[in-house]
């Protein structure tokens, strides 16, 4: 470069020296190329929007708003809707998301309220984070070979003498939402534990202790003090399980029946978005796989604002802390 | 206002006590939901110890040499095994590694030291952090779309599909474990004359290193898992591969279709299959753990 300021002392033959030209070009290279990595993650999103939206708009110019309301997935005819793969998939989530939920926040409450020895606590959130670790379809397998033979008798005595509620409606036969939602309720719940102890330990210790010093007991402490103030982390560590139950896949296509169908029932089988991708995409024709794509994008859409929204709570809850403290 | 008597008001009220009597309401409420916690804790746990249980007990009884080294069975077929599979998974998280930790480890340099408070730093950083939560099958989809149609199914396009998804944990923990690098080190380089370029590779990537480590070794530990983004990009093949423009088999692949058989056979195997998978995803864990802990 000729603009080099230490020309001269280059020149000189010592081990130190100023950057040389080479330097300077490899340094303006090198910042180039760590540019456009980080410019290719943005463009990748816009990228996968780009190209499932593209291969759906055939299926999305035919079928309209109707593929969204529509309850039959008819192939031969040409009849494609999937409202019933969006109450499943909803109905599943929120399922999984009540119980994954209360399991998760308790857990994050248990691990951060000095109930256990620290050490015993670092012990106990590995136990936790390692749920987070075993693959989907581990669990899939275990979802069948456990979980319904497990759920089955209970299943049968509610629908047997509470079958007039409509969420004991019909009998478990093997695969159906309530093995699903169970497993589902196990996947989310490192994710709701990890993000909710992180909302607790943001709240600065002094505030506990001033709660205890006003007499409180530890559960009063908990719910009037610790919780109101970790609401916001804690929210948004429910909407991001929610989101990651949307897009949960292969122990739902595994567990959940794979059946068209909108039932209210908890023991009945039924479908969701992912699983309807994971079944029927292999073996697709053409036009299905159009179809497919619009399925896609349906659920890639619900996934992302859910996913967005909880990002947005938990930055807000991040931005209120740092700015008290 | 001097004949206002603060005594006689304080004898009025119920006595307050400092000290806490164990019948009490508030007390015994406390205790109920301590118990409660408890119990939630324990069954919270329960579904790990069982899942590790049936793995060891299931797939440990058919976990033998044969199942590691021959090929699946077919139908009735008595035996095999998928050894296919495990250089399939194998291969293709290696090929996803390969594509996303350079870029992950570049975009992440760009983000935690040239320049953390741009635009487009926020915006990467946003878009990486909803990728964490994009649905695996989806990143099926896109390299369906991508690659697939046009190339067929092969362990490539099932490698990409997995590099998408690695690629938002690998940005995310390697950008926190650079910001981790004390500013004091990298003024001190500025301040020899380091060019920036130099500064990153000579102080900030070295001391980061076992961070960033960590980060890809949990980034690997969840792509060996996956299974949704390699349905219908590398599919499966009951032979072992010979090229990466063929259709491979895979761990999870093997499990999810061997799991609906109905012969004893595959269901054995499909367990012994997920033992190895189980056992593969926790190396890397316990090693990402491990690097972890020597931490600056």
């Amino acid at each position: 470069m000729a603009s080099n300021p230490f020309k001269n002392a280059a020149s000189a033959s010592t081990v130190s020296g100023p950057p040389s030209g080479g330097d300077y070009l490899a340094d303006s290279v090198f910042r180039t190329v760590a540019l456009t990595c980080a410019a290719l993650i943005v463009v990748l999103i816009l990228y996968i929007l780009w190209e499932i939206g593209g291969l759906a708009v055939p299926a999305m110019a035919q079928h309209g708003l109707g593929f969204v309301s529509g309850t039959s997935w008819n192939v031969s005819q040409e009849e494609f809707g999937v409202l019933p793969e969006i109450w499943g998939t909803l109905y599943s989530s929120l399922l999984a998301l009540v119980l994954g939920g209360v399991f998760g926040v308790a857990i994050a409450i248990f691990l951060t309220q000095d109930f256990i020895h620290a050490r015993l606590a670092a012990v106990f959130r590995t136990i936790v984070e390692l749920l987070a670790a075993i693959p989907s379809v581990v669990y899939g397998l275990w979802g069948i070979y456990v979980v319904i033979p497990l759920l089955r008798p209970g299943a049968e005595w509610l629908h047997q003498h509470l079958g007039f509620i409509p969420l004991f409606g019909t009998e478990l036969s093997g695969p159906g939402l309530a093995p699903a939602a169970l497993v589902l309720a196990i996947m989310i719940l490192p994710t709701v534990a990890a993000i909710s102890v992180d909302a607790f330990r943001r709240i600065p210790y002094k505030v506990k202790e001033a709660a205890y010093g006003m007499g409180t007991t530890r559960w009063e402490a908990i719910l009037k003090v610790m919780l109101p103030t970790a609401s916001s982390g804690i929210l948004a560590a429910l909407v991001l399980g929610f989101g990651r139950a949307l897009g949960e896949t292969m122990a739902l296509a595994m567990l959940i029946g794979n059946s068209n169908q909108i039932n209210l029932s908890l023991f009945a089988p039924a479908n969701t978005l992912a699983s309807l991708l994971a079944s029927s995409f292999p073996e697709a024709g053409q036009v299905e796989v159009q179809a497919l794509m619009y399925a896609a994008v349906v659920l890639l859409v619900i996934t992302l604002i859910v996913n967005i929204a909880g990002l947005a709570i938990q930055q807000y809850t991040v931005r209120k802390f740092e700015g008290k403290t | 206002m001097s004949d206002i008597d603060l005594s006689s008001t304080a004898q009025a009220a119920p006595v307050m006590r400092l000290e806490r009597q164990p019948f009490e309401l508030r007390a015994m409420k406390s205790g109920l939901l301590t118990g409660l916690t408890w119990l939630i804790a324990i069954l919270g746990s329960i579904p790990l110890f069982s899942v590790i249980v049936m793995l060891v007990m299931q797939g440990g009884a058919r976990l033998d040499l044969e199942a590691l080294t021959s090929l699946p069975p077919a139908g009735f077929e008595m035996g095999g095994g998928f050894a296919n599979a495990i250089i399939g998974t194998l291969v293709m998280v290696a090929i996803a590694t390969a594509i996303s930790v350079p870029l992950g480890l570049l975009a992440a340099v760009y983000l935690a030291v040239l320049d953390p408070h741009s635009r487009l730093s926020s915006v990467a950083r946003f878009v990486a952090k909803t990728l964490t939560g994009f649905p695996s099958i989806l990143a099926g989809v896109f390299t369906y779309a991508v690659l697939v149609i046009s190339f067929g199914y092969s362990a490539l396009a099932g490698g990409v599909a997995l590099a998408v998804l690695m690629l938002p944990t690998v940005v995310l923990a390697a950008e926190e474990a650079m910001k981790q690098v004390p500013q004091k080190m990298t003024d001190a380089a500025f301040g020899m004359g380091c060019t920036r370029s130099q500064v990153i590779w000579k102080v900030v990537l070295p001391t980061g290193l076992p961070g960033i480590l960590t980060g890809i070794m949990l980034a690997v530990a969840g792509a060996a898992g996956e299974s949704a983004p390699l349905l219908f990009t590398a599919l499966f093949s009951n032979y072992f591969m010979t090229e990466l423009m063929e259709p491979t088999a895979s761990l999870s692949i093997l499990i999810y279709n061997f799991s609906a058989m109905p012969f004893d056979n595959q269901i054995e195997l499909a367990w012994a299959a997920s033992l190895v998978l189980v056992l593969i995803v926790l190396v890397f864990n316990i090693l990402a753990r491990l690097i972890g802990r020597s931490k600056v």
